[in-house]
């Protein structure tokens, strides 16, 4: 509306007053632009880069059925390399579904708590500390499972090594939690307090109010909140580097140690030549982390914009 | 006894099914109360623990001398410079790109527009992209197609690509929380739009998008795995003396004394995961207070 009032009053005045603010405006636009556009060009640059340095791999080497069915990971055999990753495909998978089992409850029932129950001081305090959850930087968060975590899930279940699937699923959930309960504090406040009022006024508990109609109306935003603390959790490459005991197998447990796929490319990039097989089946793996996170992020936006259209 | 007669004495207090409703509310208020404390108590635990076991090794000397002994022993000066200049350089150019953006997406894109959709799309992906994608593409694009080679220069680009986004959202909503009545009056004097921008739109968004930059700070200090292949180094035995070098960074540090080489005392990690954690929270808190100040501060 107001874009529109201007560009009225631009097209009025352009003709006479073609001056050096004009020329000025013109040109601070252009630049505006380009940089406006440049978050679309790093998307395409990092698909391109990363798509150009592994694509030798794909299009000549790459066994489809043995990259994502075979678990075996052996890039430096001399003989018969094998480029497997049903492992560490799984081992992610685990990680991933330990540390939302985790997060999601707690990130919920934190954000319902912070947007329908509390109030004043605890309301902000409780909203600062969670942000220093989300502040703790990532490699923090794996010496806490190396040094911390590993002693104690040792000692609590009696097994001989505390690197498992457990250990970084309690951290990527920790880590993923935050922001879940961001977003889900936001999709509770983008509900219309004429909802609550009118659940109110018939006489519902505030939890009524939430269970019955909040809740409801917030479904959506619960859930893009949800893909998007998968996508987190997912993507989070030094935590469970450091955490997850980096060992080659298809967890059967929760106190299996595993190998993620992030975690791989950051353990093995340092040590492969530039453009050997081992280092493009890397990039291929990025290429693969790169479309899984691009597919649920897009989801949870179109998810989101349902919500605006209804 | 008459069943109307118990009734009757309930007439003026709660019924029963509003005595279980009003004790449902509490429990799940106590339980939604204690769910949101145990996101709390890591926050509390770790800031206690690692002050109890990397307190000892905090000193001047520490901070301030290189490490010895093949990184068993000795300071983070090294580390803790080094993250300093990815953090600035990766600032200088993270900043003025992202919020140049979030000044098109606020000020000019048209709304409802297929390329803002596209724009807006692009951000959310690309804070999304997981951090070691980020690696990779720095790598690929910065170390290897534009020569940058491993240096503090292509590092710092990486770090930029990575925080750009949050940049250009947190500038975003502070522009937008600028009242749109500031610009049409401003229009209304004859102002072109860039007059608008400069003189009206930014200084008063300025402070909010501070805020959003302190705590990019506190994120690009953090990150390990995009500087890993593209400048940061695991140790050097002197100071970088320029951008085209490579340089230890405190994140790194933390990662390579803690499962890369044997026999390093405990308080040391856990030393440098206080500095490092200790910085992040600094920062935070900054930004944080700066944020209730201003709201304090609003003028509209």
């Amino acid at each position: 509306m107001a874009s529109q009032l201007s560009s009225q009053t631009d097209n009025a005045s352009a003709g006479d007053l073609r001056n050096q603010d004009w020329y000025l405006d013109k040109f601070f636009q252009s630049i505006m632009f380009l940089c406006g556009i440049s978050a679309i060009l790093f998307v395409l640059g990092i698909f391109i880069f990363v798509f150009k340095e592994g694509s030798g791999f794909i299009i000549h080497q790459l066994d489809w059925a043995e990259f994502f069915l075979s678990p075996k990971w052996r890039p430096t055999s001399a003989t018969q390399a094998t480029y497997g990753t049903f492992a560490m495909v799984a081992g992610t998978a685990a990680v991933t579904v330990i540390s939302m089992a985790i997060a999601l409850p707690f990130s919920f029932g934190a954000a319902i708590f912070i947007a329908e129950f509390a109030r004043g001081k605890t309301r902000e305090w409780l909203k600062v500390i969670i942000e220093m959850l989300a502040a703790i930087p990532s490699v923090v968060w794996g010496f806490i499972g190396l040094m911390i975590m590993n002693p104690l899930i040792i000692d609590t279940f009696d097994v001989p090594i505390g690197l498992n699937v457990l250990n970084s699923g309690i951290i990527l959930g920790l880590m993923a939690a935050p922001i879940i309960t961001s977003i889900a504090e936001d999709a509770f406040k983008a509900v219309p307090d004429t909802y609550r009022e009118a659940a109110e006024a018939l006489g519902a508990t505030k939890w009524q109010v939430v269970y019955k109609v909040i809740l409801p109306a917030a479904k959506n935003g619960l859930l893009s909140a949800a893909l998007l603390g998968i996508g987190r959790a997912f993507g989070e490459t030094m935590a469970v580097l450091m955490a997850s005991g980096h060992a080659l197998t298809v967890p059967t447990s929760v106190f299996d140690s595993i190998r993620a796929l992030t975690a791989t490319i950051a353990a093995e990039l340092g040590e492969t030549p530039v453009g050997s097989d081992h280092y493009q089946a890397l990039f291929a793996i990025g290429i693969f982390l790169f479309s899984i996170t691009f597919v649920i992020n897009m989801t949870a936006d179109f998810i989101v914009r349902g919500i605006k259209n209804q | 006894m008459h069943p109307a007669a118990t009734i009757d004495t309930n007439r003026f207090g709660a019924e029963a099914i509003n005595l279980k409703n009003a004790q449902v509310q509490k429990l799940v208020m106590i339980l939604l109360g204690i769910m949101a404390t145990v996101l709390v108590i890591p926050v509390v635990m770790i800031v206690i623990t690692l002050i109890q076991r990397g307190g000892p090794a905090i000193s001047w000397a520490f901070l301030t001398t290189f490490p010895s002994n093949g990184m068993t022993a000795g300071g983070i000066f090294p580390a803790l410079l080094g993250t300093v200049w990815l953090v600035a350089i990766s600032l200088l150019a993270s900043v003025p790109l992202g919020v140049a953006a979030a000044i098109y997406l606020s000020e000019y894109a048209p709304q409802d527009h297929w390329l803002t959709r596209v724009i807006n799309l692009a951000t959310i992906n690309l804070a999304g992209v997981p951090s070691i994608v980020h690696a990779l593409f720095g790598l690929g694009a910065f170390v290897a197609f534009f020569h940058l080679g491993t240096s503090i220069l292509a590092a710092s680009l990486t770090l930029a690509v990575m925080t750009l986004p949050v940049v250009i959202v947190a500038s975003w909503e502070s522009l937008q929380s600028v009242p749109q009545a500031f610009r049409e009056a401003c229009w209304n004097m004859g102002a072109t739009r860039w007059q608008t921008i400069w003189h009206v739109v930014l200084p008063n968004a300025l402070t909010g998008i501070l805020t959003g930059i302190i705590l990019q700070v506190s994120r690009a200090a953090g990150e390990t795995a995009p500087i890993m292949f593209t400048g940061a180094a695991f140790f050097l035995p002197h100071l970088p003396s320029g951008v085209m070098d490579q340089t230890m960074a405190l994140a790194l540090h933390l990662f390579t004394i803690s499962t890369q080489v044997p026999g390093v005392p405990d308080e040391i990690p856990f030393g440098v995961a206080l500095v490092l954690f200790g910085i992040v929270l600094v920062v935070n808190t900054f930004s944080i207070w700066l944020r209730m100040y201003l709201r304090s501060k609003k003028k509209w």
